[in-house]
């Protein structure tokens, strides 16, 4: 076990301890959220209504632990939390997804078309910009009404801007490279040129932006189902398993404190790795 | 000057018109924008007479002519639950969230700068470590989170400051942290950054060269030139702290707009929501006119740059 621990950190020496914990922090809770409903030790929508709010460590009726206690509705808050997991990451992961595909695409095409349609893309940004994000994501969730893909599709429609402006000044600075001169000369397409040339050499950027967004939006996720916006019941997301748990907070601290310091956790983790990564792949940029 | 301050006017022009037409779009991306303004239950006669009352029932082109016309005279439509314009509810809640906004500005700034000083004045030690863990601390916390640890700890257990309410200063401190702890993040991180590259530059070294003491330096001259940066980031922040004030007021049963634009989305009052985000969005592009046009004041590379 030890030799194998070595091995491990001889091969990943470049990489500071603190980077090697966090990542491990980060797989721990994805693994958790794909195998929850492997690992979870009970069904998370069960009712017990004689076991509400029971504190951590509680021996329920017919020798159930409670490990990490119970809500309002004598629901196991360990497999709430595990359950809960696969809906903030999901959220997240794929409003990164939408944001990336939309943002990126538009600043390449931007970058690298320029004239009237830069113009537009980019005034659309500064105007996108313009609006608070957190704001534009509140009012859209509420007219459209809530649901995890309506969710993603807000959030992932209202953070686009960030990349553009990323992919847009990369491209600029690509574009005129001669390898890319030369596969234009070739006959390529400019599709072709930016998916096949340009975005493999300004990925590094966009993955910077890309980690300290999904951060963001597991705080959005979850600022959003707190509001009651979000991730409606039955189904849950830790947003809103501290939403309820907020009333009883007095009573019941760790119907907060769990999925809260999960939560904080995961978004400390990624913020660690995200400010690593731009550390390692950009040292000179400021982009925020 | 003047060719860089029209410039700047006419992009913030096309930027609130932007704004307006954005919020347009999500107001209708739902199809039919009636059925976000009638109270639950209401019969199809009521909704079709409000449908044409509020001229629903138009093609949207000039459905949006309409709402650019009304805009252009200070018409924000009239609040289908309380039955008067929604401006006009919306100013009677904005000083209490400007109230709040000032507060959490005082504890970003006033925590923020100083932070971001010691961690590029004692960079690579263990003070600089320290405290970057409370700067990666308040980014990863949301603010509805820290604000219930808030009233946990100082309220409820301590009882040293109310739980909500607006009576007092000492209601404003914990809605103020919970609120200011995101952007006081980022003031430390923009002055550490700002500092850091000021520290680089030649002059540094040719004052210190000349005998200057390091913190004679740092207070005369590297300060001043690091500000610079601060500001732009300071008027980006207030934007974002109108807007964050959504949850925190929630938390706190703190009455400004915040709070009100949830309350008006529980009672589908979204007129009154619809004049929160454009007014918050106005002030935003407001303020960072003013951050540049204070910047290139400052700076006259940029004044006379174009």
């Amino acid at each position: 076990m030890t030799n194998a621990l070595a091995a491990i950190r001889r091969r990943t020496s470049r990489v500071p301890v603190s980077i090697l914990i966090v990542a491990v922090i980060i797989a721990v809770i994805v693994a958790a959220a794909i195998l929850a409903p492997w690992i979870a030790p009970a069904d998370p929508d069960r009712q017990a209504l004689l076991s509400r709010l029971k504190p951590p460590g509680t021996i329920g009726r017919g020798g159930v632990t409670y490990l990490l206690g119970t809500d309002d509705l004598g629901r196991d808050l360990l497999s709430r939390i595990l359950y809960g997991a696969r809906v903030s990451l999901g959220v997240a992961l794929l409003s990164v997804f939408v944001s990336t595909l939309v943002g990126v695409t538009l600043g390449m095409i931007a970058g690298w078309f320029r004239g009237w349609v830069d113009v537009v893309v980019m005034r659309l940004v500064d105007v996108m910009l313009s609006i608070p994000a957190i704001l534009l994501a509140v009012l859209t969730v509420a007219v459209l009404g809530p649901g995890f893909f309506k969710l993603v599709l807000v959030l992932g429609l209202t953070r686009w801007p960030r990349y553009t402006r990323v992919a847009y000044a990369q491209t600029l600075q690509v574009a005129n490279l001669p390898f890319i001169k030369a596969s234009e000369l070739a006959g390529a397409g400019a599709m072709r040129i930016l998916f096949r040339h340009v975005l493999p050499n300004i990925a590094g950027p966009i993955l910077i932006v890309a980690t300290s967004e999904f951060g963001l939006m597991i705080l959005f996720e979850a600022g959003l189902s707190f509001l009651g916006l979000g991730i409606q019941p039955p189904a849950s997301s830790w947003g809103s398993i501290m939403s309820v748990g907020r009333q009883f907070v007095e009573r019941a601290w760790w119907i907060v404190a769990f999925p809260g310091g999960c939560l904080v956790l995961l978004v400390l983790s990624v913020n660690v790795l995200g400010d690593w990564l731009r550390d390692r792949l950009d040292p000179r940029s400021r982009i925020r | 000057m003047l060719r860089y301050a029209i410039g700047r006017l006419i992009q913030a022009a096309v930027a609130v018109f932007g704004v307006i037409t954005i919020v347009f779009v999500v107001m209708h991306v739902s199809g039919d924008p009636t059925l976000l303004l009638v109270p639950q239950g209401a019969s199809a006669e009521e909704i079709a007479a409000l449908r044409h009352q509020l001229g629903f029932d138009q093609p949207i082109l000039t459905q949006y002519l309409a709402y650019l016309a009304g805009l252009a005279h200070f018409d924000f439509g009239i609040s289908v639950v309380q039955r008067v314009p929604a401006i006009d509810i919306v100013l009677s809640r904005l000083p209490y969230t400007i109230y709040l906004a000032a507060g959490a500005l005082t504890v970003a700034v006033g925590a923020g700068i100083p932070v971001g000083i010691l961690m590029a004045a004692n960079k690579g030690t263990l003070v600089e470590r320290a405290l970057a863990a409370v700067v990666l601390t308040g980014q990863s916390v949301p603010t509805f989170l820290s604000g219930i640890l808030l009233i946990l700890i100082f309220a409820v257990e301590l009882r040293w400051l109310p739980t909500s309410g607006v009576g007092s200063l000492s209601a404003l401190i914990m809605p103020s942290i919970a609120l200011g702890a995101l952007s006081m993040s980022t003031f430390a991180r923009m002055m550490r950054i700002a500092m850091v590259d000021e520290l680089g530059k030649d002059y540094v070294r040719a004052a210190r060269a000349r005998g200057l003491s390091m913190r004679a330096v740092v207070m005369r001259h590297v300060l001043r030139n690091s500000a610079i940066p601060v500001i732009t980031v300071a008027a980006l922040e207030i934007g974002n702290l109108l807007a964050g004030a959504v949850i925190v007021e929630t938390v706190f049963a703190w009455p400004g707009i915040g709070q009100l634009a949830i309350q008006s989305i529980q009672s589908r009052d979204f007129l009154v929501v619809q004049v929160i985000v454009l007014l918050i969005s106005f002030i935003y592009v407001a303020t960072s006119v003013a951050a540049d046009f204070a910047y290139a004041a400052i700076d006259p590379r940029i004044r006379l740059a174009r």
